[in-house]
């Protein structure tokens, strides 16, 4: 079994303590700033810029913990740790990895908002 | 009014991540706060400076200017220096969370953020806000702003220490018969005045008015803070002093009034200066035989018939264009010798 893209337990709490509508429409902001800050993440993995690379690798992680998307999460806690090196090492898979993850995460917010 | 810390304060969100922003944003509105929300440390800090906030809660990682940056600027700003601010962080943040704490920073609340534990930090920084601005509001009352922002960074303790400093004393020249002869209500109303212009020509060079009494006053210049050439900044206070008397004496005149004349002591050196009474009630004031010759100095002007006098120390600190005159070695009660003595030429009596 799989744990699932987005935790409803950590979701359903968000609602519950900001109202449903609040929370999906947070969620609709991270999938408005969720790319820009993808796309920055890898100009800073190109550009070699460790500080800008930790701190939206750190955004990323607490955004995704925030809506419960935990295998997201993780994916940006190992980048936001590692730093740039491992990554290099893995040829860019872990960058990519997390972009993959964020469509599911992007669906799964979609999905939960028409639900 | 503690109700104040529980809902209704003002607070200032800042982080650079729109999510986080939002959320937090929302937690504490729905606790009942006012809540402005900043993008990094140089945005937060223009606002802080534009408007009163009660509480900050701060991200750390941020572009611009970061949470430690910022946390140092209140740090160095005096009106800011007492905000309350909460860190919000990662867990894995800890080192930096407590880095935060010896900024200065209050409390941090671990991200995500928990409501109830947010609940809990807020609530509690802002009652410590308002006891603290509470107790400031009192002090200030009965103290000058300076002492009270000595007493706000040092603590209050009873007992002194020796300062270099420059100690002024000032009185009402013929007030028993002026009191005497009008209704009390008007020398209330005389003393009140006389009071303000000479709290503001002393504030204005730097010194504090650490007694009043009656018709008199003593004033401090280079305590608590230091000031630098404290004996200039006396005297020109001072000078000022017997200007705006003689405002307010034309003023009197000209309503029918007696006029008002005024004299003034200033001796410089070595004192102690501190707070002296009791736990209970207590004054910020200095003492030595600086502080009594610049009293005898004062009480002397009757007799030497010159509205300042100051002692040698004060005399050698001055500017060549301050005009003194050397009135010669002087008797004062309390010293065995002679004491040389100076007056001030103020421009009324040239």
């Amino acid at each position: 079994m799989t744990a699932p893209t987005i935790d409803p337990t950590t979701f359903d709490a968000l609602k519950e303590m900001a109202g449903a509508e609040f929370a999906h429409e947070l969620a609709d902001t991270f999938r408005a700033e969720a790319p820009a800050m993808l796309a920055e993440l890898k100009r800073a993995y190109e550009a070699h810029d460790a500080q800008t690379f930790r701190r939206i690798a750190h955004s990323l992680k607490s955004n995704g913990s925030t809506f419960g998307a935990r295998g997201f999460a993780a994916i940006a806690k190992e980048l936001e740790q590692g730093g740039i090196a491992p990554v290099e090492a893995a040829a860019g898979a872990p960058l990519a990895e997390l972009d993959s993850e964020y469509a599911r995460v992007a669906a799964a917010l979609e999905e939960l908002k028409l639900a | 009014m503690l109700d104040r810390g529980r809902t209704g304060a003002r607070l200032l969100v800042c982080d650079d991540n729109k999510v986080n922003r939002l959320l937090l944003a929302r937690s504490l509105e729905l606790l009942g706060h006012d809540v402005v929300a900043a993008e990094n440390g140089k945005v937060a800090l223009e606002l802080l400076h534009r408007e009163p906030f009660d509480l900050l809660l701060l991200d750390i990682e941020m572009p611009e200017m970061d949470g430690f940056e910022l946390l140092g600027a209140l740090v160095g700003d005096p009106s800011l220096r007492d905000l309350p601010v909460i860190v919000t962080s990662a867990l894995e943040g800890l080192d930096n969370v407590v880095r935060c704490i010896e900024l200065g920073a209050e409390d941090y609340l671990p991200k995500p953020v928990n409501p109830v534990l947010l609940k809990a930090r807020v609530g509690a920084s802002l009652e410590k806000k308002l006891l603290r601005d509470r107790q400031r509001e009192l002090v200030r009352r009965f103290a000058t702003p300076e002492v009270a922002d000595e007493l706000q960074a040092s603590g209050f303790a009873l007992g002194g220490k020796r300062v270099e400093a420059s100690v002024l004393f000032a009185d009402i020249r013929g007030f028993t018969p002026l009191a005497e002869s009008q209704p009390a209500e008007e020398t209330i109303e005389l003393l009140n005045t006389w009071y303000t212009l000479m709290f503001d020509a002393i504030g204005g060079h730097g010194g504090i008015v650490s007694q009043i009494a009656g018709d008199g006053l003593m004033a401090i210049f280079g305590a608590p803070a230091p000031l630098a050439n404290h004996p200039a900044a006396a005297v020109r206070a001072a000078l000022e002093m017997i200007e705006l008397v003689e405002l307010f004496s034309a003023e009197r005149t000209a309503a029918g009034k007696p006029a008002i004349r005024i004299g003034v002591g200033i001796a410089s050196g070595a004192m102690v200066a501190g707070y002296t009474g009791t736990q209970k009630r207590a004054i910020y004031t200095c003492i030595g035989d600086t502080v009594n010759l610049a009293a005898r100095l004062e009480a002397h002007t009757k007799e030497a018939k010159r509205p300042i006098l100051i002692d040698a120390a004060t005399r050698s600190a001055l500017p060549p264009a301050v005009e003194v005159e050397a009135l010669g070695p002087v008797a004062i009660r309390g010293k065995a010798q002679a004491v040389e003595v100076f007056a001030v030429v103020a421009s009324s009596t040239r």
